[in-house]
């Protein structure tokens, strides 16, 4: 295989894993941020004190974490297919990857709302404001930065979950690394996926990193 | 003003609060005393239920908080300031986002919020420091920053949690002169917790002195300070303990240039030896307390010729 041969194989794949890491990113940052929030606001603590319904929450989301995404993905097929009326190609992959990153998510929004100090959601409660006005004006607000550093970390991870999405049919560079790369030994076309993955994971992280160094005033 | 009832607080088997009354006079500073541990958090943050006591009551300007539903407690809460310890301000905004946050929470259209924002912080000496970050500020303008927060509601009371323990002396008397013209100026009513006696001395006009999650004594510093026997006043001037039977200890308000002494020895012939004392500023006036040994032969006389004097005369081991 030359360069010739890669390069058109490289580009739709390559759009493919943008298309499976980009929309999956989108959804988890919607199903995930107000999981998170749940989890913090029904805290034995938090601000409105739910323990029932947060430990079922809790529960959920550890069920979530604690399957490999290999297994999940072939777990929640009859679920996939309801969703997206199929589940081979890049759309029906959206589905396994945000279900396995909304938990994953969820539980750093967690994670970054506890960093934000107990005062000053007391100071905004003695100033009399609402709940939903303490989630909306400081916990979100004040925990930006974290929350940032967290979807950087979910996007990173939904781009190894979607290599392994490849495995199944979904397209993207990892079906490139398993068909060309494992089944064919194209060891040119393997580095150049590998390196790819590399650059595309390092673009990603220190994006986020910088968008987050510009949000804290710490 | 502010007054409290019967407060209770109990976490599981701990008891915070065992049976506080309080009772703050409109326009006056407040401070409550005591050690680490003492309740006197517990009791600050009852008065604007931040913690629900679990017995008594709290009457905030004539409103009974502890009878409130979540919304109308909210509401009576924008009209009660409060500044913390370590200031509590939010980092994703700026000095102006802070004093305005309060506002918000009000509802009030942005150009009132501006202009009132502007107005606040000229009040606390922060005029054009609007756009800095809170991170950017010194403590003690971060504690400005607080204060003119706690008043964008036009709140008839301050609670002030510790609110100059995180700073440096000079620095919390820059702070405590602010609190204290704007009881002057807002005729604020400014409820304190504090350890340090030296926020009492400098501007409370009454005191409470808790430890072990009650009142030990309370009043009006002036009233505290002719009162024998107070904590207070023992711990305002420490004097070197025991005191030797007999000797006398007094305490002089009003002018220390008033020559009392000497005319007692003068007049009953009687000799006098210091054994203690010093003078402090406190409540807009001066206070002197002095622990003397007297000699000679007419010493009842001279101490009633002091008693006459308006000092309040304290014989030990008697």
């Amino acid at each position: 295989m030359t360069w010739d041969d890669i390069l058109p194989l490289l580009w739709p794949a390559t759009v493919e894993t943008a298309v499976m890491v980009g929309w999956s990113t989108l959804l988890t940052a919607l199903l995930g941020l107000p999981l998170g929030v749940a989890l913090v606001v029904f805290d034995r603590g938090g601000l409105r004190p739910l323990p029932a319904l947060k430990s079922a929450l809790g529960f959920v989301v550890n069920v979530g974490r604690s399957l490999p995404f290999i297994v999940l993905m072939i777990a929640i097929i009859p679920f996939t297919r309801l969703v997206v009326g199929t589940t081979i190609g890049t759309a029906a992959f959206v589905v396994p990857l945000t279900v396995g990153a909304v938990p994953f998510f969820a539980r750093l929004v967690e994670t970054a709302l506890r960093e934000v100090g107990a005062d000053v959601v007391q100071a905004a409660q003695a100033m009399g404001a609402s709940r939903t006005a303490i989630v909306v004006k400081v916990l979100l607000p004040e925990a930006l930065p974290g929350l940032v550093a967290g979807l950087t970390v979910t996007v990173v991870a939904l781009v190894g979950y979607s290599a392994m999405a490849g495995t199944l049919g979904g397209g993207g560079l990892g079906d490139l690394a398993v068909r060309y790369g494992y089944q064919r030994f194209e060891t040119l076309l393997m580095i150049v996926t590998v390196v790819l993955l590399l650059v595309i994971v390092q673009v990603l992280q220190s994006f986020g990193d910088r968008v987050a160094r510009r949000l804290s005033h710490k | 003003m502010i007054q409290a009832s019967g407060l209770r607080k109990q976490y599981g088997d701990t008891v915070a609060l065992d049976g506080v009354d309080l009772h703050v006079r409109e326009g006056e500073i407040f401070g409550v005393l005591g050690r680490s541990g003492a309740g006197k958090s517990t009791l600050l943050r009852c008065v604007n239920l931040l913690e629900r006591p679990t017995a008594g009551t709290v009457t905030v300007a004539g409103q009974d908080l502890t009878a409130l539903r979540s919304a109308e407690l909210n509401r009576a809460r924008q009209r009660i300031g409060m500044i913390h310890q370590h200031f509590a301000l939010l980092s994703s905004r700026t000095v102006a986002g802070n004093v305005a946050f309060p506002l918000e929470v009000m509802g009030v259209p942005r150009r009132e919020r501006e202009r009132r924002v502007a107005e606040l912080l000229d009040l606390v000496g922060l005029q054009g420091r609007g756009k800095d970050r809170p991170n950017q500020l010194s403590g003690g303008q971060k504690q400005r920053v607080g204060i003119a927060r706690a008043l964008a509601g036009n709140p008839s009371v301050l609670l002030s949690d510790e609110a100059t323990s995180a700073l440096d002396p000079a620095t919390t008397q820059s702070i405590l002169a602010l609190l204290k013209r704007l009881n002057a100026e807002l005729g604020l009513t400014i409820l304190l917790i504090t350890h340090e006696m030296n926020v009492v001395k400098s501007v409370c006009d009454s005191v409470a002195i808790m430890a072990g999650g009650r009142i030990e004594e309370s009043g009006s510093i002036t009233g505290l300070i002719r009162t024998p026997g107070s904590r207070l006043t023992r711990e305002i001037f420490p004097l070197p303990a025991p005191a030797p039977p007999g000797s006398v200890t007094l305490t002089f308000t009003g002018d220390p240039r008033q020559p009392v002494v000497s005319e007692v020895v003068r007049k009953f012939d009687v000799d006098l030896s210091i054994l203690g004392g010093s003078i402090e500023d406190l409540a807009g006036g001066s206070v002197g307390r002095l622990r003397v040994a007297l000699e000679g032969d007419d010493t009842a006389a001279a101490l009633d010729h002091l008693r006459g004097a308006g000092l309040l005369v304290e014989v030990e081991g008697s």
